[in-house]
């Protein structure tokens, strides 16, 4: 059954697979105290958008941006606080006991470090078995089959069944995490940094491996990455996270051909290759200092503190993300007017 | 002028418990200049953070130096006695790690520790080094600095605390830095502004820095030559531009093709091929061939590779050498 399901390839279809709608995810910090409200890291902040099956959502964001809270969330490992997670014709984020276990085998997640994420006392036979002896999927001689099967699809040999992770490397280690992520034929599977702990030449032997399970069994990813040019090699759709919120997000052609929102902009010049293009946008919109703290942020744009574009308005209203040109969505308040300002940059990039 | 730094036909081993030494690091050569920055290059295990402690003699027990010379500004560094090591580290030569989390001492205020460092190596009274320390915070550009002099290690951000790193790494105006990947552990946006950092001191200081990094992004940025190391082995080194933009070994090669570049602007349509790979891995210690350590990963592996011992690093009349014996043909 593996085998006619690699012959076939699938393509990328309009069906929308996951929906998400105002997710929010708020967690209490501090003591509470009588006649004051909590105090709460807004981690995840009214985010919504809408994955294609067959495609990869790329979230880039800097640390405590929720990009990883995210998705999280989406597969329910941390509570939602509201929001709505349509993952084909359910609400996941309603669901609950028996339920939500049965749905869980339709998503899964590679995480970033494949030495902490994996048993370090159990065989990778066994570890890669598990979720199918959980999900009670197929019978019990069938998922020996299964195993050797998924171990040929990621690049490792049969014998590896018997071996424990200790005595593979990162890039090994990462494919038994994706073999495992495999197992129970999920629809979705979050790639969270899953990339980021390895070193470039095992990055792109992972990276093609994506791609290439992807084209076979017609995968959607949610990719989350901090390397932008990662995320333009391997995502189809790109949104830019911010403190808790979405600040931008487009398909990848119109992102790259030119970003809008100033964070993303800054973002951009950091990665940007090295030349007069880099200089100039670096000494354009490179943002100076760290991202502030999540816990009870200010009214207002929350990239208000860096951007170096800021007007009082942004201080005090908080910019909504609206629909522009290209299939793109952002959320800046002064975003017609950097535009007028962006002539030089326009003219390097274009 | 002189090199800062030179290191010549460097040798280092693990001794194995049966006696038997295990090569970590082969016949490695290269120097550093006054005002320059040389860039290591390599995948983990390759021995580039290993040549960093071997430099500074902080080599983990069991690692050995087993022959080679390391030249500090006209002084042997590997035949320096303790007392001396101490005060050249930290003040003649100093090291700037990868973690900033816990390169730093939790229980001191940032300002006790950089003042540390000037009390030692300056002999700096309490006052004068407060009053320095308070110079350098203001230099490597932390916001209200006469506040944060005071404050601890946890109350600072990743970038905060790299700063401090690199304050603390610059307050005795060393000949010689070396940057563990500074950057690694930091988000993009202050990684550039770190990167930015250290050159604009580098200007004023005349610091020679070795930079540890496997990000070519920045080598291209602040190193003025490279070194690119392969399984302990040094298999090309060269001016920085020359060796990005025209790289001969096929590992470099390979190194450059894997990672996903940037495109922006008119470039940025059209759907991304697939990377090109190295196939496998870094051989790990103990397990290297005495023939081209890249062999059993390169495609353009031949008769002449298998037959013949680890290639000579050839210079070409440039400065460019590079260890390989197809690079003619491969290139």
């Amino acid at each position: 059954m593996m085998s006619d399901r690699c012959a076939s390839r699938v393509e990328a279809s309009s069906e929308v697979l996951l929906d998400v709608g105002d997710l929010v995810v708020h967690f209490p910090v501090g003591r509470k105290r009588p006649f004051r409200p909590q105090s709460k890291v807004h981690a995840v902040d009214g985010v919504g958008f809408s994955i294609r099956r067959g495609t990869t959502f790329g979230i880039v964001g800097e640390s405590g941006s929720g990009k990883s809270t995210t998705a999280q969330a989406i597969l329910r490992l941390v509570p939602v606080t509201s929001g709505r997670v349509q993952f084909r014709n359910e609400n996941i984020a309603a669901l609950g006991g028996e339920a939500l276990r049965r749905t869980r085998r339709h998503f899964q997640i590679v995480f970033q470090d494949p030495f902490s994420s994996l048993d370090p006392r159990r065989r990778v036979g066994d570890l890669i078995r598990e979720p199918l002896d959980l999900l009670d999927i197929g019978d019990r001689s069938d998922r020996d089959e299964r195993v050797r099967s998924l171990l040929g699809e990621v690049g490792l040999p049969p014998q590896a069944a018997g071996l424990f992770p200790h005595q593979f490397s990162g890039g090994q280690r990462q494919r038994v995490c994706i073999a495992r992520a495999l197992a129970p034929e999920p629809d979705l599977i979050v790639c969270d940094e899953a990339v980021s702990a390895l070193d470039v030449a095992i990055q792109a032997q992972i990276l093609n491996l994506l791609k290439k399970l992807q084209r076979d069994r017609g995968l959607t990813y949610i990719f989350i990455s901090h390397d932008l040019g990662v995320i333009q090699h391997f995502c189809d759709e790109i949104a830019v996270m911010y403190l808790g919120k979405i600040v931008e997000q487009a398909p990848r052609a119109t992102f790259f051909a030119r970003p809008r929102h100033p964070y993303s902009w800054s973002l951009v010049a950091a990665a940007a290759p090295p030349g007069p293009v880099r200089d100039a946008l670096k000494q354009r919109y490179l943002v100076k200092g760290d991202p502030p703290s999540p816990v009870d942020p200010p009214p207002g744009c929350r990239f208000a503190q860096r951007c170096p574009f800021v007007v009082d308005r942004c201080r005090e209203v908080l910019p909504a993300l609206e629909s522009i040109d290209g299939g793109a969505r952002v959320a800046c308040h002064r975003i017609n007017e950097i535009e007028a300002m962006d002539l030089v940059t326009r003219a390097d990039t274009a | 002028m002189a090199p800062v730094l030179s290191v010549e036909s460097l040798n280092v081993g693990l001794r194995a418990t049966n006696g038997v030494t295990i090569p970590v690091l082969e016949n490695l050569s290269f120097s550093v200049e006054q005002g320059k920055t040389i860039a290591l290059v390599g995948e983990s295990g390759c021995g580039k953070s290993m040549t960093a402690l071997a430099i500074m003699r902080l080599l983990p027990e069991a690692f050995v130096v087993s022959s080679g010379q390391i030249m500090l500004d006209g002084e042997d560094v590997l035949a320096a006695p303790m007392p001396r090591l101490r005060s050249l580290r930290g003040n003649r030569m100093s090291m700037i790690f990868q973690e900033p989390m816990t390169a730093l001492n939790p229980l001191y205020t940032v300002g006790d520790q950089i003042a540390e460092v000037l009390r030692l190596h300056r002999g700096l009274g309490r006052k004068d080094a407060a009053e320095q320390t308070l110079a350098l915070l203001k230099a490597v550009q932390i916001p209200a600095a006469a506040e944060r002099i005071n404050a601890y290690p946890h109350q600072m951000s990743g970038g905060m605390r790299q700063r401090v790193m690199i304050a603390m790494a610059l307050a005795c105006k060393p000949k010689l830095l070396i940057a563990d990947e500074p950057t690694t552990a930091l988000d993009v946006t202050v990684q550039a502004q770190i990167f930015d950092l250290l050159s604009r001191l580098q200007d004023q200081t005349e610091t020679a820095i070795v930079l540890i990094t496997h990000d070519l992004g920045a080598v291209s940025e602040l190193a003025d030559d490279v070194a690119v190391l392969y399984a302990g082995r040094c298999i090309e080194r060269g001016r920085a531009h020359e060796v990005i933009e025209r790289p001969r070994h096929p590992y470099t090669r390979g190194l450059m093709a894997c990672v996903p570049h940037l495109r922006l602007g008119g470039e940025a349509s059209g759907a991304p091929a697939d990377l090109d790979e190295i196939p496998r891995m870094v051989p790990p210690l103990g397990e290297r061939d005495a023939a081209c350590a890249f062999l059993p990963r390169c495609v353009f592996a031949d008769e002449i590779c298998r037959s013949q011992l680890q290639p000579p690093l050839q210079a070409d009349d440039g400065g460019h050498c590079v260890s390989c014996w197809r690079w003619k043909e491969v290139a």
